[in-house]
Parts: C-alpha cells; sequence; structure tokens
C-alpha cells in the first residue's frame, strides 16, 4: 500500500486512492466543487490543483492516484495562487446575487472566494448574459444558469444515480449552459437532492425559496418517518422566528450522511414530508364524556365534544381501564400499536398493556399499498414496522395474549362489539377500514385515540389525547433492514400535545404501575434487557449511524 | 463616595453667597438683553446669545447625519427597492424588524418584501440596519423625530409608512402597487403576533372554546375517584410552555 506526506502528515492509503481521498483521511480539506464522494470524477473545476514535488505543474487532488513517496502540499504560496485564479474565472461571469440567493452562507464559492479570493476585480469586459434566471425546471427545483458554474455534478447525478439523465450542459466556451433536455423536466422522485449537492445557487430548492435565510437554521439529527428505509436527515428548523413561514416550525428537510441506509440522498417524498409536523396538528385532549361516564355505557359518536385538560382527560383514561380491571373486563379491551410509534414508545405500551394490565395487543394492522423502488423508497411507509415486529414477537412474561396468525383482528372483533374498549395508537381507522367500520367501531366500544393529527378517526374517538410528531421527541425507529436508529428532538412538542413515552407513564402512574424507567435513554436501556433483538444496543453504541439489531436476520415481518 | 464638604467661613455667612449667585444670573440676563438687542439692529453679528427654541412650532435644526425614523427607498415604478436578503433583519441588535420575502416578477430582481416591520418602540436608532443593507434601500435620514404614540402596536412602522414617510398609523387607505401582507386591507398574516398554522381542532362539531379550562382543571382535582386513582397534583399544565419557546 502506498505511503504519502500531505503537508508533512505521514498516511498509507489502499492503492488507487486519490490525493483528495487520501487528504480527507487527513483531516485536510481540500476545496472542491466538481468533486462529489458519491459520483463519479470529472476533474473540471480545478479548484482543487495541489502541488505535488517532482510534477511539472500543479496536479488535480480529486483525479490524481497516490503513489508511494509521493510528497502533496495543500497550502504551499503556488498551490493558494492557483485557487485565486481559478476563483477568479469561476466569477468571471458570475451575477453579484448573494443578497437574492437562497444559497448564500451555505455556498462555496462564497466560502472559498473568503478563503482565497482576489479581493479587487480586475474584470472591466462585459459578462455573458445567460438565458435562464429564477426559471423552474421541475416541480421541486429552480435553475439560475448564470450562477451555475458547470462543474456537472447535476448531471452526473441524474446520469448515474436517479439514472433519468434529465440535466446536460449545452453550448461553448463561455456560451455553455447547463439546462434541462429539450422537452423534459427534472422530475424524478430524487430530484431534491440536485439542489443538495449543488455547490452554489444555480439549483435551488422551490420549497424553501425565500422562506428563511439559511443562518436563521437550527439543526437536529433525525430519521425520516416516511418509509421503512429510514434515511438519515437533518431537520432544519426555526424557532425564534415564527413570521417567516406563517408559524411553521420546520423550514426544510436535508440528508444526512449514513454509509449503510441511504449514502448521501433522500427522496422527494420525504423531503417534503416535513409539512406534517405544523399542519393539521391536535393541540388539546378532548372527550366527549367530562368526568366520569356512566360505566359500561358508551357515548353517542355524535355527542359533542369537549376540550379537556390534561389532568382530566388521562383520569378518565384511567379510570375506564380501572373500571374495566375491577369487572374483570380486560381481556375485552385492546390496544393497536403503531409502526409510527419509536421502539421505547412500543415497549412502554407492551410493557403496561400487555405485561402489567394484560390487554391485548394487535400489531398486524393492515396497510393501505403503497410503492417503493428499487433505490431507497420502499412500499411500506411507516418507519418502524420491523421495531414493532421485535418488540412484540416476544411472548414470555405477559399475561395478556398476542393475536397472532389467522385470529380475527382487533378492529373486526371490536366492529363485532366483542370488546369494551379500544386504544388506538396514530392509526386511522377509517382509512383501513373504511368508515362504516370505523363507525361501527366508535359505537360499540370506547375508543382512546393517542396520536399527533387531527383524522377522521380523531374525530370519532371518545377520547382523544394528541401525541408529538417524531421531531418532537427522542427515540430510536428500526428500519427496513433491522438498523436501530435514532432521531433527536429537535424542540418540544406543540403546547397541548404531550410525548408518548409521556403519556403511557402518566397513565400507568395514575393506575398505581410507575415505570422505573422514564426518559428515552433509560427506556432504552430496558429494552437492551429484556428485549433480546436489541441486546447489548444503548444509546452510545447507536452514535450517529445506528446499529442493526442483535437478531437482524432472525427478526421477520 | 464623595464626602459631602465642610463648608468654608465665608460661606457659612449666607448672603454673600446668595449676592453672587444673583450676580451670575444678572451677568447673563444683561449680556443676552444687549447681544440680541444689538443682533435686532444688525450689530455684533458674530457673537452669540442663548435663545428658546418655541418646540413644536418652531423645530430644531438637525444635523444632516442624525439617525432617525427610517424609510425605504424606492423604485422608479414605486416599488421598494429592497430585495429583502434580510441582512438588516440579521444585523439588527434590537431585533426589532420583521421581513417576509416575496417572489419578484422580475426574474432579474427575483426576491422583494411582502411584510416589513419595524417597531420603533424596540430600534435602539444604531443604524446598523443602513449599514448592512447592500442595496441602500434602507436610510435613517427623514429627520422625523417625534414618533410618540398611544399604544405599543401603533410603533410598529410597517411596509406603508416606511415607503411613506409622511404616513403614520392609523393608516387609512392602500397606495402601494404591488402585492404585499397589507394590514390596511387586513390581510390574516399582516401583522404580529403570528399564529401557528395548527389551530385547536375541535372533533363532533361546534364548541365554545372552554373559558372554563380552569374550572376543569379544579374539577380535575377535586374530583373524588370511586378507585383509588392517584390524582397528581394538577400542577403540570400550569408549567407546561409553548413549544415555539
Ligand atoms: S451562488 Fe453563491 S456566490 Fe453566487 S450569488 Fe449565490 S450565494 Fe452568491
Ligand atoms: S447547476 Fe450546480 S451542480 Fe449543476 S453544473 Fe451548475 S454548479 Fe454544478
Ligand atoms: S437602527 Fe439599529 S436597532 Fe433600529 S432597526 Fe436599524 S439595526 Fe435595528
Ligand atoms: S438590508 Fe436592505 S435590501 Fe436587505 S432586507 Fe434590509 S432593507 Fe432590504
Amino acid at each position: 500500500m502506498p505511503t504519502l506526506t500531505i503537508d508533512g502528515q505521514q498516511v498509507t492509503v489502499p492503492p488507487g486512492t486519490t490525493i483528495i481521498q487520501a487528504a480527507d483521511q487527513l483531516g485536510i480539506t481540500i476545496p472542491r466543487y466538481c468533486y462529489h464522494p458519491g459520483l463519479s470524477i470529472a476533474g473540471n473545476c480545478r479548484i482543487c490543483l495541489v502541488e505535488v514535488e517532482k510534477a511539472p505543474k500543479l496536479q488535480i487532488a480529486c483525479y490524481t492516484p497516490v503513489a508511494d513517496g509521493m510528497v502533496v502540499h495543500t497550502g504551499s504560496d503556488k498551490t493558494l495562487k492557483a485557487r485565486q485564479e481559478v476563483l477568479e474565472f469561476l466569477l468571471a461571469n458570475h451575477p453579484l446575487d448573494c443578497p437574492v440567493c437562497d444559497q448564500a452562507g451555505e455556498c462555496e464559492l462564497q466560502n472559498y472566494y473568503m478563503d482565497h479570493g482576489r479581493y479587487e476585480a480586475r474584470f472591466l469586459e462585459q459578462k455573458v448574459k445567460k438565458s435562464k434566471k429564477a426559471t423552474p425546471i421541475g416541480p421541486t427545483v429552480m435553475l439560475d444558469q448564470e450562477r451555475c458554474i458547470l462543474c456537472s455534478r447535476c448531471v452526473r447525478f441524474t446520469d448515474e444515480i436517479s439514472k433519468t439523465s434529465e440535466l446536460g450542459i449545452f453550448h461553448r466556451g463561455d456560451h455553455a449552459e447547463l439546462d434541462v433536455v429539450p422537452g423534459r423536466a427534472l422530475d424524478n422522485a430524487y430530484a431534491g437532492n440536485v439542489v443538495d449537492i449543488c455547490p452554489v445557487g444555480a439549483l435551488t430548492d422551490r420549497d424553501f425559496r425565500f422562506k428563511a435565510r439559511v443562518w436563521y437554521l437550527s439543526s437536529s439529527p433525525s430519521v425520516c418517518p416516511g418509509c421503512s428505509r429510514g434515511c438519515n436527515i437533518e431537520i432544519h428548523y426555526v424557532l425564534d422566528r415564527p413570521y417567516l413561514a406563517d408559524g411553521a416550525r420546520v423550514m426544510r428537510l436535508k440528508p444526512r450522511y449514513n454509509p449503510a441506509v441511504n449514502q448521501w440522498w433522500m427522496c422527494d417524498e420525504g423531503r417534503y414530508g416535513y409539512k406534517a409536523i405544523d399542519r393539521a396538528r391536535l393541540v388539546q385532549p378532548m372527550g366527549r364524556t367530562q368526568g366520569l361516564s356512566p360505566q359500561g355505557t358508551v357515548p353517542s359518536a355524535d355527542s359533542v365534544s369537549h376540550p379537556l385538560v390534561w389532568d382530566l382527560a388521562m383520569t378518565e383514561a384511567a379510570q375506564h381501564l380501572q373500571e374495566a380491571q375491577t369487572r374483570n373486563q380486560l381481556g375485552q379491551w385492546g390496544v393497536l400499536p403503531s409502526p409510527q410509534m419509536t421502539n421505547e414508545e412500543l415497549f412502554l405500551a407492551r410493557q403496561l398493556f400487555q405485561e402489567r394490565l394484560g390487554v391485548a395487543c394487535d400489531g398486524r394492522v393492515a396497510e393501505r399499498p403503497a410503492t417503493g423502488d428499487n433505490f431507497l423508497m420502499t412500499a411500506d411507509k411507516s418507519p418502524n414496522r420491523r421495531g414493532m415486529a421485535a418488540i412484540f414477537s416476544e411472548t414470555t412474561d405477559q399475561k395478556g395474549t398476542v393475536p397472532q396468525g389467522d385470529s380475527p383482528l382487533l378492529a373486526e372483533r371490536a366492529a363485532a362489539g366483542e370488546l369494551k374498549g379500544l386504544i388506538v395508537f396514530d392509526h386511522d381507522l377509517v382509512a383501513l377500514y373504511g368508515e362504516a367500520v370505523a363507525r361501527t367501531v366508535a359505537q360499540r366500544v370506547f375508543l382512546i385515540y393517542v396520536g399527533s393529527h387531527d383524522t377522521a378517526t380523531s374525530r370519532l374517538a371518545h377520547l382523544v389525547l394528541p401525541s408529538a410528531v417524531y421531531a418532537e421527541k427522542d427515540g430510536t425507529f428500526t428500519n427496513v433492514d433491522g438498523r436501530v436508529q435514532r432521531i433527536v428532538k429537535a424542540f418540544e412538542p406543540l403546547s397541548g400535545a404531550r410525548g408518548g413515552l409521556e403519556i403511557v407513564a402518566d397513565l400507568a402512574r395514575r393506575l398505581g404501575a410507575a415505570f422505573p424507567h422514564t426518559t428515552a435513554a433509560e427506556v432504552f436501556r430496558a429494552i437492551g434487557a429484556s428485549v433480546p433483538a436489541f441486546q447489548g444496543l444503548t444509546y452510545e453504541t447507536l452514535g450517529a449511524h445506528g446499529a442493526p439489531l442483535a437478531t437482524a436476520e432472525a427478526v421477520t415481518v | 463616595m464623595i464626602r459631602k464638604r465642610e463648608l468654608t467661613f465665608w460661606e457659612r455667612m449666607y448672603l454673600p453667597e446668595i449676592i453672587r449667585g444673583v450676580a451670575l444670573t444678572s451677568r447673563h440676563f444683561v449680556r443676552n438683553l444687549a447681544i440680541h438687542t444689538l443682533h435686532a439692529v444688525g450689530l455684533a453679528k458674530h457673537r452669540s446669545a442663548a435663545v428658546t427654541y418655541q418646540y413644536p412650532e418652531q423645530p430644531r435644526p438637525l444635523a444632516p447625519r442624525l439617525r432617525t425614523r427610517h424609510r425605504l427607498t424606492l423604485r422608479e415604478d414605486g416599488t421598494p427597492r429592497c430585495v429583502a436578503c434580510m441582512m438588516c433583519e440579521t444585523v439588527c441588535p434590537a431585533r426589532c424588524i420583521t421581513i417576509v420575502a416575496g417572489e419578484h416578477p422580475d426574474p432579474n430582481i427575483e426576491k422583494y418584501p411582502t411584510r416589513f416591520d419595524i417597531d420603533l418602540g424596540v430600534c435602539i436608532y444604531c443604524g446598523y440596519c443602513v449599514e448592512a443593507c447592500p442595496e441602500d434601500a434602507i436610510r435613517m435620514d427623514t429627520q422625523i423625530l417625534d414618533i410618540a404614540a398611544y399604544s405599543r402596536a401603533e410603533m410598529k412602522l410597517d411596509l406603508h409608512e416606511l415607503l411613506n414617510p409622511s404616513l403614520r398609523k392609523p393608516v387609512k387607505a392602500c397606495s402601494l402597487p404591488f402585492p404585499h401582507r397589507c394590514a390596511v386591507r387586513g390581510d390574516p398574516h399582516a401583522a404580529g403576533p403570528e399564529q401557528p398554522l395548527h389551530g385547536p381542532i375541535f372533533i363532533g362539531g361546534d364548541v365554545t372554546r372552554a373559558a372554563g379550562m380552569e374550572d376543569q382543571a379544579q374539577q380535575a382535582r377535586q374530583i373524588e375517584a370511586p378507585h383509588p386513582v392517584p390524582l397528581p397534583s394538577g400542577e403540570r399544565e400550569k408549567g407546561e410552555g409553548r413549544g415555539n419557546g
């Protein structure tokens, strides 16, 4: 394996490695525009020129393979001068758009120019006008040809990753322009990624456009809940300027690098799925009865629903369960946990309902059919079905029965009038089983809905407990390949909503069965101790990129 | 700490000091009277005498560089030069500027403010916004000092008042020739405090939002449960802050 010296530091790398990769290993960042680790190498932007001893002229770091004994200087006078000159060329036709450019603040042209620029301009000629400024080239992407530095990253992305080839570079020399192929639009399912990889503001996000300046954004690592792939993301949000997006907190999602899951990419469906975080949320517990209801009767679905304070809502939920317990009717209650819940919430629900109360929990819930593709998107649009299977497949140490195989679904039993109460987490019964079934359920059983959004089911329920969405809670999801990944609470739940863990733990406390573990980390440690699939996993071992289930292969969905 | 100085014997005599004070005042009076009289007949113009400005009827001349009420400069077509780059909003140490950007029909301008408020009740008149602006779009040269108002809301300047310094709330009619979030016409998002998109959602028909929330909390605390349901203290509801904090 060749050993080389970069800026006085020695490094040994496999043959075929390029200088820029070797330098990255050492933590030395060589400027780059066209080079992207996820794409083929183009070598056209020339900003990565470095001095290699004994070479007659400067070499591009992105395309020069390392050799044994090579001595590279990334900060020599010659290198710095070359960077300055490359930047001067790149800016020859560049507009002075920074004030209106959405990229400002995260623009590599700005960044490198601040580091290496030649601050007095000497370009007196007329700039070449390009034909497209602020022109949409697809449903999600806006193109400004004058800001493009022709690095061809986006062209290579559509050729190599999305394999749709909508983009190309047309004309020659000064007049070269990036554009969509005539008659086409940039409308593939991964189009949003070109905005992330464009080093300048030539391609900007139509959805994020003008909503906020990037330096207003705070960022929090998370996992996309859009499908079971679990692409790693960053949530970009603004809390202190609520006027920016009419009160919405989340401004955009960006993919986060994870070599084992999504590399650098994410799909557009997930990217724009963030809007649900701030729309149509439940922000107040609601109930059709106030205080104590006459036991055993179910309030009519047409009765008026009242807003409740949390205290009263939780008391009522606890009283219904307690009543069932004293009458020995808990066998006629059921719980529908949801694959939208985190592993921690599912585990706590299992412990409370299944193990302590002996209420049946049914994880076999029909899902609406959806489609996936052969890249990232999966057909299963819930983030944690694998985790739910792992947690509820455990049958030791529990009183309640786990409905399995072909036994009738809980929802069907509820509709048939065999149940007295049903606790539904997140699921929309109307979407799953149809309006008629859901209505029948609501007429025959006491329906408690724990969920974040206003759905047809929340409108039918007798008691509604608003819960937090993924951005508002700590926890883990288990993706389709059995990889357990952390989601980090970006901000507090909306006032009036509570985290799922908090709701279940509060209910347990009111039933006189408080849990010793309450925070997400504590609950996760408890999962590691009692569910074999999660053995040995803690938040520390998960790290930023997650870790596979101990029995990733054994658990099937 | 400054100790009180002991009075000298002469000062403790009282009358001499009184006489000294009266002499000082009389000297100024006589001097000003004399010089103003000379001025009246066109003499001794190079000597100045004390004056009293009859403010507000007679305003005092202001230095041209004095920082006064803000204005937004205009393009020829009457639209603001501001491109909503939010540099001023970013730099403002008092955080009293509120800008919401919109898409300009001309792609060469691209961006413009659909809302631009400055809260003069909060502004510290530092002038950083003027310094930061890359478009010479905001200036503090109106020479308007009297910005008193009867309410906090009236201390806020919006687009109408910023583009036309002669206006002050209440603005009667909107004459801005471009789309904007107009408080005069009553757009819902025109002025803060901004409501989040997600309002309270009620199920099963109309309910008047319970003014009795507090009663309910009381009730929750007082319920004598027929079962030993441990009731919490009820303190939580109070302690919860808004997520948006
Ligand atoms: S691409 Fe970068 S340098 Fe060019 S206008 Fe946008 S922010 Fe400024
Ligand atoms: S649009 Fe952006 S990514 Fe594409 S070639 Fe131009 S600068 Fe590169
Ligand atoms: S003068 Fe200073 S405090 Fe006032 S708006 Fe401008 S930047 Fe803000
Ligand atoms: S700095 Fe100037 S151009 Fe930018 S938003 Fe403020 S007033 Fe408008």
